[in-house]
C-alpha cells in the first residue's frame, strides 16, 4: 500500500505535472495493451515494423543528433545485424535469440570500424563518405552470392516466436527498452559530452575530452542498436535482403530523424511512429498505392517548411514552456514555475525580470 | 580492351563531371547539398525522351528545351523549398532529398517504372586505332568538353563568376562587399542545374530513362565531389575522371566487375580521405565557430 501510494504521488509530481511525459506515458500504455483489445494480424504487423524502425531511427539520431556526425549510411548497421544474426543462426543453427544479440555485436565492429575511418572528417564530408559505406557492402554482397544469397537475400531464417502477437510483444518491449536506454545514456554525463562534441569539438578537446574515443564509443553504441534492430528485423520477416542496405533505407531513416526533430531521440521515434503507419495506410488504398511515397515526401516537405526544427520539439513549444529562471519545463497552462515559483508569463516588464534574475 | 577502357572511361568521366561540377559549385556558394541534383538530370532526361518520341521536336529544339524547361523548375524548387528554410542545415537536407523523392514518384507515376530508350541523336560510328566509337559517345564527350570550358570562362571571366567565387569563399564579407548573396546563390543553382540538365540529354541515348536511373549517379557524384575536395572544380574534374577510369578498368578486367565497381570506386574514395580528409584539392579549412 505504501508502495503504492509512493508510486502514486512520484507519477503524480513527476509525470503528469508535465503533457510530454503523460503522453509519453499513455503512448507506452497504449502499445503495451493494446494486442489485448484489438488484434488484427494486419495492424500488429505494421505496428512491429513500426517498433523495430523507431530503434532503428533513435540509434541514428544518437550519432547524427547528439554527436553531429550525421551518417548517411546508418543502413550499413541495419543490414551489418540483419545479414550476420540471419547467417549465423542459418548456417550454424544457433536459436535466433542469441543470434540477436551477435548481430548487434557485430554491427557495432562495424560501427566501431566505420568511425575509425571518419575520426579526421568534419560535417559534409563525414555525411558523403559514410553514404559510401553500405554500397560497398552491397556490392560485396552482390560479387559473393554464394555466400550472401546475392539478390534474393539469405531467406528461410527462423522465427524468435510464432505468432503475431507475440512477435509484437518481442519489438514492442525492446523499442521501448532500447529507446529509453539510449535516452538514458543521451540524458546522461556522456550525453553531455556528446552534445559538447557536437557544437565545438575542438573546444571540448581543449577541455579535457578525449574526442576520439568518445566518437568512436557512440558509432559502436548506434550501430550496436541499429543492428539489433536489423537482427530482429531478419527474423520477423524471416529474410535478410539487399533491401537492408540501400540508400534508400539510409535516406529514410535521415528524413525520420530531422522531421521528428535531432537531438531528441523520442523525435525520431514520434516521427517513425506518424510516418510509417501513415505510408503504409495510404498504400493500401488502391488509388493512393502508387502515389504513397509521393504523399509521404510532400508531408515531410509541408512540416519542414512550417517547423523547421522538427515535428516533436515544435509540439512540446506548444505545450509546455521554460521557466526563465530555473530552465525547468513547465504545462503551458501554469503562470508561475512548479519549481521555483518565477512568473511565467510575459506580462512582467523588462526591469521586473531584470531585478528577478538577480 | 585497353581501347575500350580508354574511351568508356573519358566519356563517362565527363558525364560525372558536369553532374560533380555543379553539385560542388552549389555546395560552395549556397552551402546546400544538393541531392536532387541528379534528379534534375532525371528529369531532363524524360523531358527529352517525351519530346522527341511524343511530340517528335527535332533533337537540338528538344534538348534545349528540357535543358530551359528543368533550369526553370529548379529555380522555382529553390524559391519555395529551399529558401524559406535556409537558416536550418538539416532541413535544407531533408528538403532536397524530399525533392528527389517527388521527382522520382512523379516519373514512376506518369511513365511507369519500365526502362525507356531514347534513339541516338547521331547515328553512325568512328574506327579510332582499332576500337568503334560511336558518334553518341564523341557527341557527349564534346558537349562535355564545350560545358567545361565554359563554365571556366563563366566562372573565371565574367563578374558574376567573380562575384560567385568570392561568395563561395566567404560568404558573409562577400555580402558585406555589396553582392547580393541571395541572388548569387540562385544564378549558381540555375547554373548548375543547367549543367546537370545538359548532362542528362546527351547522355539519355547510351543509358535508358526509368524512375530509378538518378541514384547511381547520386552516390558517384557524391564520391567524386568528396574525393576531389567539396567546392574545387579542379578536384572535380580529376575526380570525375579518376572514378570514371576506376569503374571502367573494374568492369572490363574483373568477372564479378558490373557488381564491383561502384564498391571499387568508392573504397578508393574512403582510401583518399583516410591519406587527405579535404579530398584531393580540397583546402583544409579551420573548423567554422
Amino acid at each position: 500500500m505504501y508502495l503504492l501510494r509512493r508510486a502514486w504521488a512520484e507519477a503524480r509530481n513527476e509525470v503528469f505535472v508535465l503533457p510530454s511525459r503523460t503522453l509519453v506515458l499513455v503512448w507506452a500504455a497504449g502499445l503495451l495493451l493494446l494486442p489485448l483489445v484489438y488484434s488484427d494480424a494486419y495492424v500488429l504487423r505494421i505496428l512491429t515494423m513500426t517498433c523495430l524502425f523507431a530503434i532503428f531511427a533513435a540509434s541514428w539520431d544518437l550519432l547524427a543528433g547528439y554527436t553531429g556526425q550525421v551518417n548517411f549510411g546508418h543502413a550499413l548497421f541495419f543490414g551489418a545485424g540483419a545479414y550476420g544474426s540471419a547467417l549465423a543462426s542459418l548456417k550454424l543453427g544457433v536459436s535466433p535469440w542469441l543470434t540477436v544479440w551477435l548481430g548487434a555485436a557485430i554491427a557495432a565492429l562495424f560501427g566501431y570500424l566505420s568511425g575509425y575511418l571518419c575520426l579526421r572528417l568534419r560535417g559534409s564530408y563525414l555525411s558523403l563518405a559514410t553514404l559510401a559505406f553500405p554500397l560497398i557492402g552491397l556490392g560485396l554482397l552482390f560479387a559473393f552470392p554464394d555466400f550472401s544469397g546475392g539478390e534474393l537475400g539469405v531467406s528461410g531464417v527462423q522465427r524468435m516466436i510464432v505468432g503475431p502477437v507475440a512477435n509484437y510483444y518481442i519489438a514492442c518491449v525492446s523499442m521501448l527498452v532500447v529507446v529509453f536506454g539510449l535516452w538514458l545514456v543521451a540524458d546522461s554525463r556522456f550525453g553531455i559530452v556528446l552534445h559538447a562534441i557536437r557544437d565545438d569539438e575542438v573546444a571540448a578537446r581543449a577541455s579535457g575530452i578525449n574526442t576520439p574515443r568518445y566518437k568512436l564509443a557512440v558509432f559502436a553504441l548506434s550501430a550496436a542498436a541499429a543492428g539489433f534492430a536489423g537482427a530482429l528485423f531478419a527474423h520477423y520477416l524471416r529474410v535478410a535482403g539487399p533491401s537492408t542496405l540501400e540508400v534508400a533505407l539510409s535516406f529514410q531513416v535521415v528524413i525520420w530523424g530531422i522531421f521528428g526533430g535531432v537531438a531528441t531521440i523520442y523525435g525520431p521515434v514520434v516521427a517513425v511512429f506518424i510516418l510509417y503507419p501513415l505510408t503504409e495506410y495510404l498504400g493500401s488504398f488502391k488509388q493512393f498505392g502508387e502515389l504513397r511515397l509521393l504523399i509521404f515526401a510532400v508531408i515531410v516537405l509541408l512540416v519542414l517548411l512550417f517547423m523547421p526544427r522538427g515535428l516533436a520539439p515544435w509540439v512540446r513549444d506548444k505545450i509546455e514552456s521554460q521557466c526563465p529562471r530555473c530552465k525547468q519545463r513547465n504545462g503551458t497552462w501554469r503562470s508561475v514555475c512548479r519549481l521555483c515559483g518565477a512568473p511565467l508569463k510575459s506580462q512582467v516588464t523588462r526591469s521586473e525580470r531584470l531585478v528577478s534574475h538577480q | 580492351m585497353l581501347q575500350d577502357i580508354l574511351v568508356t572511361g573519358l566519356v563517362n568521366g565527363g558525364v560525372y563531371a558536369l553532374l560533380a561540377i555543379g553539385f560542388s559549385l552549389i555546395f560552395g556558394v549556397a552551402r546546400i547539398v544538393n541531392i536532387a541534383h541528379t534528379g534534375f538530370y532525371m528529369l531532363a532526361a524524360y523531358c527529352f525522351y517525351t519530346l522527341l518520341t511524343r511530340f517528335g521536336i527535332g533533337f537540338a529544339l528538344a534538348g534545349v528545351i528540357s535543358v530551359i524547361a528543368v533550369t526553370l523548375l529548379s529555380l522555382v524548387c529553390y524559391r519555395l523549398v529551399i529558401e524559406p528554410v535556409r537558416e536550418h542545415e538539416s532541413a535544407v537536407l531533408i528538403s532536397t532529398i524530399a525533392l528527389g523523392l517527388i521527382f522520382q514518384e512523379l516519373m514512376l507515376f506518369s511513365y511507369g517504372g519500365n526502362f525507356l530508350g531514347v534513339p541516338s541523336t547521331i547515328e553512325g560510328m568512328v574506327r579510332v586505332g582499332g576500337v568503334s566509337i560511336p558518334y553518341q559517345r564523341l557527341l557527349i564527350l564534346v558537349v562535355a568538353a564545350v560545358m567545361l570550358v565554359t563554365t571556366w570562362l563563366f566562372l573565371y571571366r565574367t563578374r558574376v563568376g567573380l562575384a560567385i567565387r568570392a561568395t563561395a569563399n566567404d560568404l558573409e564579407v562577400a555580402n558585406l562587399m555589396g553582392m547580393n548573396v541571395h541572388r548569387m546563390a540562385m544564378v549558381t543553382v540555375a547554373f548548375s542545374v543547367g549543367l546537370a540538365a545538359i548532362a542528362g540529354v546527351v547522355a539519355t541515348p547510351v543509358t535508358s530513362v526509368h524512375p530509378f536511373m538518378w541514384l547511381d549517379p547520386l552516390v558517384t557524384m557524391l564520391a567524386i565531389v568528396v574525393l576531389g575536395g567539396l567546392g574545387s572544380l579542379k578536384g572535380s574534374i580529376i575526380g570525375a575522371l579518376v572514378i570514371a577510369y576506376v569503374e571502367a578498368i573494374t568492369v572490363f578486367t574483373l568477372p564479378e566487375g558490373a557488381h564491383l565497381k561502384g564498391a571499387i570506386a568508392l573504397g578508393i574514395m574512403v582510401a583518399v580521405l583516410l591519406a587527405r580528409p579535404e579530398g584531393l584539392f580540397g583546402v583544409a579549412f579551420e573548423e567554422e565557430r
